[in-house]
């Protein structure tokens, strides 16, 4: 072997060693909260904490329903909000804006990604949940409130994920669109966004994943009460609020539910990537 | 007497301030093949942008002088031009299929006019990729992605896919520069079937090709047209030094 191909070796080595290690934290944490989590869900039986709507940690009653509702509520307000915003404002900055105003625009995009959370809530608890009470009524500690602050928050990764994948249609396609006589809103609807569909998908499911992990922001505009919104004026509770509320004073088996929280929490995103990477899969092969 | 389709007259193109085509003058006739050629940068792909207006695209772009079309002036006031492109359609260097099925490619210009009548639009590609010399290639798998096809079916789809829109004009860039002999020769074939209903206008950096199939031929070098005519006297005894020095590989 010469000292080159030593050399690369070794190089691999080390890179794996390295990777292995990112991995192995991430399987050492999954394994910790599985660990911690399920034997209570064991011992009281999946239904009553998948379907029990009381959560009552003192008097032994774990049921995470209204948590569940809670956080799928949120997330899905919060793309509704986000997800056409980021869009539109994507296709404008690529196809419609001058190009100047993109190159300042897209780098104020991302920096409200920079802004945490807390200020977020702080913003949302000072004007919007006023706002919610006067004009709509409640509390104004609700749903809605969450999901627009959520929905806000999601904004730089949907529209900079969405920009880098209009961006990587090739000019040609436009073009070639263009040379038939399609106008630009034409070219753009038939055939930028299908050809930018995938990068634009996994922007939303970052989106999302975002979205449905704030915990943050959401404990301060959502109201918390733990059960299920029977409006989307009505204060909610997430998952991850759930564990973020409770976890300074728990012990014993409350704490263990509160793992087990976490778990139902990893599951549900789980599910909600691999519906949304199958989708992806398949509009790209089509 | 042979009619005139396209009359361009002092026409000249910059991008910026740095011109890329200055005062051409030519004319084209209906239902011949007017090949284009020149060395690289010469202007020529730039012409046929102007001639559908593609260089609107372009930001910068800014043009003099005239271009009839039909007897209307493509650049004046009240031009559709979308139309206008739909009347000169364009075939790309590179194969662009858009990413879409072999139907739904060719159907794609048609659809944006709002027909949606299925047994129009069946025809319809059945007999654009006729006379594209595809049809027997593709005829089982319609529905299946365009970017499956290999480059020179590509470019034929594209060739189809103008031929849908029915224009008037096809306009083609180089249309066999990534391709192989057999599909080269295959696109030649088509253009001189199609030369009984459109106008064709090739550019091509292959001098052979125009020498192949052009009726006329006109060369361009450093933005100007240097000298256009019937093909074979441009071969034989072109009347510019330098058309001369071209055509014999002196440079370009």
């Amino acid at each position: 072997m010469t000292k080159l191909e030593r050399n690369d070796r070794l190089v691999r080595l080390s890179l794996l060693m390295i990777a292995l290690s990112a991995i192995s934290v991430l399987a050492i944490i999954t394994v910790f909260i599985f660990e911690q989590g399920t034997p209570i869900m064991f011992r009281y039986g999946f239904r009553s904490f998948l379907l029990g709507q009381d959560w009552y940690p003192s008097e032994k009653s774990f049921g995470l329903l209204p948590m569940i509702v809670g956080s799928l509520m949120v997330t899905f307000g919060a793309l509704l909000i986000g997800v056409p915003l980021g869009l539109a404002s994507a296709i404008f900055l690529t196809e419609f804006s001058h190009r100047r105003l993109a190159r300042i625009l897209k780098p104020v995009i991302e920096l409200l990604a920079g802004i945490p959370s807390v200020v977020y809530g702080f913003i949302g608890l000072m004007f919007l949940v006023p706002f919610i009470r006067d004009k709509f009524g409640g509390p104004g500690l609700s749903v809605l409130a969450a999901s627009v602050i959520l929905g806000i928050m999601i904004l730089p990764t949907v529209i900079s994920i969405a920009i880098d994948s209009i961006r990587a249609v090739p000019d040609s396609y436009r073009e070639g669109s263009i040379a038939l006589g399609a106008t630009r809103w034409q070219t753009v609807r038939m055939v930028v966004l299908p050809a930018a569909r995938s990068g634009i998908i996994a922007g939303i499911i970052l989106g999302m994943g975002r979205a449905i992990g704030e915990t943050m922001a959401v404990i301060m505009v959502a109201g918390n009460a733990a059960d299920i919104p029977g409006s989307i004026l009505a204060p909610v509770r997430t998952l991850t609020s759930n564990i973020a509320l409770e976890m300074a004073y728990a012990s014993g088996e409350h704490r263990e539910a509160l793992f087990a929280t976490g778990v139902i929490l990893f599951i549900i995103i789980m599910i909600l990537n691999t519906i949304a990477n199958l989708t992806s899969a398949r509009q790209r092969k089509k | 007497m042979k009619q005139r389709g396209i009359l361009v007259r002092d026409f000249s193109h910059y991008y910026g301030q740095t011109r890329s085509l200055n005062k051409i003058n030519l004319d084209v006739y209906r239902n011949e093949i007017l090949g284009i050629i020149g060395p690289a940068r010469s202007g020529k792909s730039t012409f046929l942008a102007c001639l559908n207006r593609l260089n609107d695209l372009i930001p910068g772009s800014r043009v003099e002088g005239k271009i009839l079309v039909d007897d209307r002036d493509i650049y004046g006031p009240e031009v559709d031009v979308v139309a206008l492109r739909r009347k000169l359609g364009m075939v790309f260097a590179t194969p662009v299929p858009l990413p879409l099925t072999i139907y739904e490619n060719i159907v794609f210009g048609v659809r944006l006019l709002g027909n949606n009548n299925r047994r129009e639009l069946d025809l319809l590609v059945e007999d654009s990729l006729q006379k594209a010399g595809l049809w027997n290639e593709v005829k089982d798998r319609l529905h299946s992605s365009a970017l499956k096809l290999s480059g020179g079916q590509q470019q034929r789809l594209c060739i189809a896919r103008v031929l849908a829109l029915k224009p008037q004009y096809i306009m083609l860039d180089e249309p066999t520069s990534g391709l192989d002999p057999i599909s080269t020769m295959k696109i030649e074939d088509s253009l001189r079937s199609l030369k009984k209903d459109f106008t064709i206008i090739l550019v091509t950096n292959n001098t052979k090709q125009a020498a192949r199939v052009a009726d006329r031929t006109a060369f361009f070098l450093m933005g100007e047209l240097v000298e256009i005519d019937e093909t074979p006297v441009v071969f034989t005894r072109p009347s510019d030094r330098r058309t001369e020095a071209y055509l014999e590989g002196k440079f370009g």
